[in-house]
């Protein structure tokens, strides 16, 4: 953890982590757990039971009409499906597959780049890419930013695939450009990586090696010149975000003819110290905890993804999914508690947002639940959920949990009144 | 609806074991579950008071070694006093006992420091009711006062006991070998021409006849810019307070040299310095955005000099301070726009 320094007067200066760190091969697991999403509207589940086989590579989708897939990373028999419900109240099916140690192939993917095969194949690939916003005809998007630096701090995984993937890249760039209509394909990454990035053919930018510097949002005002504007998606300004693994991923199945269901890691133990594995898609946290040789103990937190933007979970069972960069554990001694302490209005969160926003008014009307008031007129949608004010609040107020809250709140009731229309 | 409660226990959908209800609660891990950041930079309102505290301890010793075992009783019976008036309102609310964050000891060290050494017991005790109770707690404590506590209480206290606060009177039985009229009486009353006596060197080294803490120009300025490094007040007040003081103070004396005195003067004697570093940026009561904390500063000081010159009190900090506070929220509506606001132009 990054204290305050001796001089306060100067803003915190947080850094990620620039050197990637060496990589590790964990085997096939035993068992993998993979959540399959369930449909808004409710709808079908899956056609498969528990006993069936499944191959490496097999699309398991929830029903013929459903576009919610996952893509099996091991063969073996299906042993269990549950539902689960995760922190956001989003419905999923947990499909548990026993692994047998030979991977066999699925033969369904071919090798046909195209917008169709992007849709069926590669949303569930390691990193989470959106093709919808280029099937939408409402929206135009023009422009893909292939994000070649970790979101959050300590993390390194996409910044290995960069270092030690770039060909791969450079075969998912050139699919790209066959599979969507985009004409400007950007590849963002640390001053250290730049030689690798130019390999790839994208148009290489680089970002400061400063938090929150690499988050979408300030990608978009800092390199591209665009305000998203609130309200907005990043797909209605014309741009969709991708992480290189997942360019990576995609370049390396059209190379193979074989998806990827690997994906890289970045474990950071209670001492600090980090080290990126490879793991099938689906290994549950306990067995990756184990090849790294960390104990979790009772009151420990264990982090999906990183110290400031990342989530704290309730069970080592749990498994990693194509959107998990990091997992991070983190001793109670060492982990930020927060307190019912009122603001006293410092204003240091005001002075280390990076989007300007009156933190110290929004923390007020976000306490006293007037969400929508907040949203009107102390710009609590302008937030790019960085997580700078919870980290420097004195009082230690979880403003970051009333942001999301608050956020979480409002949707609600803009789906209700979308419903009673 | 049965099916819809067991979503959401947690470790019945990860089953340790395989099998409908394998909880085995021994074999797991109990996590703590939290949200993001899971950093925090370690600060810590205790600490942040306790440094404004340390920070004011050159100019509280050299009014103790001045003033003696009388400065001693006032600041010990303030800084105490204003923790009891905080345990007897945390008791009587049914709150949190908040006295260990410090900010009570604060508000009463600094009261202390505002006073003549001689100021009777029951001053003290009335002084911290008010800046604790009226100044505080009943906006609902720290962080909720409009107004700044120690100031609040000294206004108040100045209004209705006249004598204890005038520091030729308080201060008439002590000899410490250096003119112990009040400064800024002497001005107010009998033009420049009275404080020829006081040479500049002698009021920046505390040789003055002022509140007990207030007087040590070197103290209150080495402690201010502690603070300021230390980033636990901002100098875009404490600057423009002074800067604010300065220029006022700097167009009346230039205006009528035999009747206003310069600013270096006015920045030296009665509660200017103290002001500046522990009573202006106080966090509650003062801006957060840049260019209204430099109003807010600059505002005050050149209140406080009108008061000083024209206006009736002797000293005018307690009231152009306490004005400007009043402000305060209008001030903080001078903001930035928010990156990614959408403006209606209406």
């Amino acid at each position: 953890m990054i204290k305050r320094s001796f001089l306060g007067l100067v803003k915190p200066k947080l850094q990620y982590n620039l050197v990637p760190d060496s990589l590790q091969e964990l085997s096939v697991p035993s068992k993998v757990t993979l959540l399959l999403k369930e449909p808004q509207n409710g709808g079908g589940t899956t056609t498969l039971k528990v006993g069936d086989p499944v191959k490496t590579g097999q699309r398991i989708s929830g029903s013929p009409e459903s576009a919610e897939y996952v893509i099996a990373s091991v063969t073996g028999t299906v042993s269990g499906m549950a539902p689960y419900v995760d922190g956001f109240g989003q419905k999923y099916t947990a499909i548990t597959i026993e692994a047998s140690a030979q991977d066999d192939w699925d033969d369904e993917f071919n090798k046909e780049p195209s917008l169709d095969t992007a849709l069926k194949f590669f949303e569930y690939a390691p990193g989470n890419p959106s093709f919808k916003p280029f099937a939408d005809p409402e929206k135009t998007v023009r422009n893909i930013v292939i994000n070649g630096m970790d979101q959050d701090l300590l993390l390194t995984a996409n910044q290995y695939v960069v270092q030690n993937e770039a060909a791969d890249i450079k075969s998912g760039v050139e699919a790209l450009k066959k599979m969507t209509a985009a004409d400007r394909i950007l590849i963002t990454v640390p001053e250290n990586l730049v030689q690798q990035a130019t390999t790839t053919g994208a148009e290489v930018k680089t970002v400061s090696a400063t938090y929150p510097n690499s988050l979408p949002h300030m990608i978009m005002k800092d390199l591209l010149g665009r305000v998203v504007l609130v309200g907005d998606s990043l797909e209605d300004a014309g741009v969709v975000f991708m992480s290189a693994e997942a360019v990576a991923a995609l370049g390396a199945a059209f190379k193979t003819g074989q998806l990827r269901v690997t994906k890289v890691v970045t474990v950071v133990g209670k001492d600090g110290s980090a080290t990126n594995v490879r793991v099938r898609l689906g290994t549950p946290l306990r067995d990756v905890l184990q090849a790294c040789n960390i104990s979790v103990n009772d009151r420990d937190r264990l982090i999906l993804g990183g110290p400031m933007r990342g989530v704290a979970t309730y069970s080592d069972e749990l498994p990693v999914e194509p959107c998990t960069d990091g997992i991070v554990v983190q001793d109670e001694a060492n982990s930020a508690q927060v307190t019912d302490y009122p603001c006293i209005n410092c204003g240091e969160c005001v002075r280390t947002c990076p989007v300007k926003i009156p933190v110290n008014m929004l923390v007020r009307f976000l306490e006293a639940r007037l969400y929508e008031e907040a949203a009107a007129m102390y710009d609590l949608n302008c937030c790019i959920e960085c997580g700078l004010c919870s980290y420097v609040c004195i009082s230690r107020i979880p403003i970051f949990q009333y942001i999301k809250l608050a956020k979480y709140e409002l949707s609600l009731i803009e789906t209700a009144e979308a419903a009673n229309e | 609806m049965s099916s819809e409660k067991k979503l959401i226990v947690p470790h019945a959908l990860f089953p340790s074991k395989p099998g409908p209800k394998a909880v085995d609660m021994k074999d797991e891990k109990k996590l703590v579950v939290a949200h993001a950041p899971f950093w925090h930079d370690g600060s810590k309102i205790s600490t942040k008071n306790y440094h404004i505290m340390l920070a004011a301890l050159p100019a509280v010793l050299m009014g103790i070694s001045q003033y003696g075992a009388p400065a001693v009783g006032v600041i010990a019976l303030a800084t105490a006093c204003a923790m009891i008036w905080e345990l007897i309102m945390n008791l009587a609310m049914r709150r949190q006992i908040s006295i260990g964050d410090g900010s009570a000891a604060v508000t009463g060290l600094l009261l202390g420091m505002l006073m003549p050494a001689t100021a009777p017991w029951w001053v003290v005790v009335l002084g911290t009711f008010l800046a604790i109770i009226v100044g505080k707690q009943i906006f609902g404590g720290i962080g909720f006062n409009p107004l700044n506590p120690p100031l609040l209480a000294l206004a108040m206290l100045v209004m209705s006991f006249k004598g204890v606060f005038d520091f030729d009177e308080a201060l008439l039985n002590y000899d410490l070998g250096f003119a112990m009229s009040y400064p800024l009486g002497q001005v107010k009353y009998f033009g420049t021409a009275a404080i020829d006596k006081f040479s500049l060197g002698d009021l920046f080294m505390g040789k003055q006849a002022g509140g007990i803490g207030s007087t040590f120009g070197l103290g209150l300025i080495v402690g201010g810019l502690y603070l300021i490094l230390r980033g636990y007040i901002r100098w875009e007040i404490s600057l423009s307070f002074l800067a604010g003081v300065f220029v006022t103070a700097l167009l009346f004396n230039l205006s009528d040299p035999t009747k206003y005195a310069s600013p270096v003067f006015h920045l030296l004697t009665g509660y200017t310095l103290i002001a500046a570093f522990f009573l202006v940026p106080e966090d509650s009561s003062s801006p957060v955005n840049f260019i209204p904390m430099l109003i807010f500063g600059a505002l005050a000081g050149l209140m406080t000099v009108l008061i000083r010159n024209i206006g009736a009190y002797v000293d005018g900090i307690p009231f152009s301070i306490l004005l400007m506070n009043l402000a305060n929220p209008l001030l903080d509506k001078i903001r930035p726009k928010a990156i990614g606001k959408v403006v209606e132009n209406a």
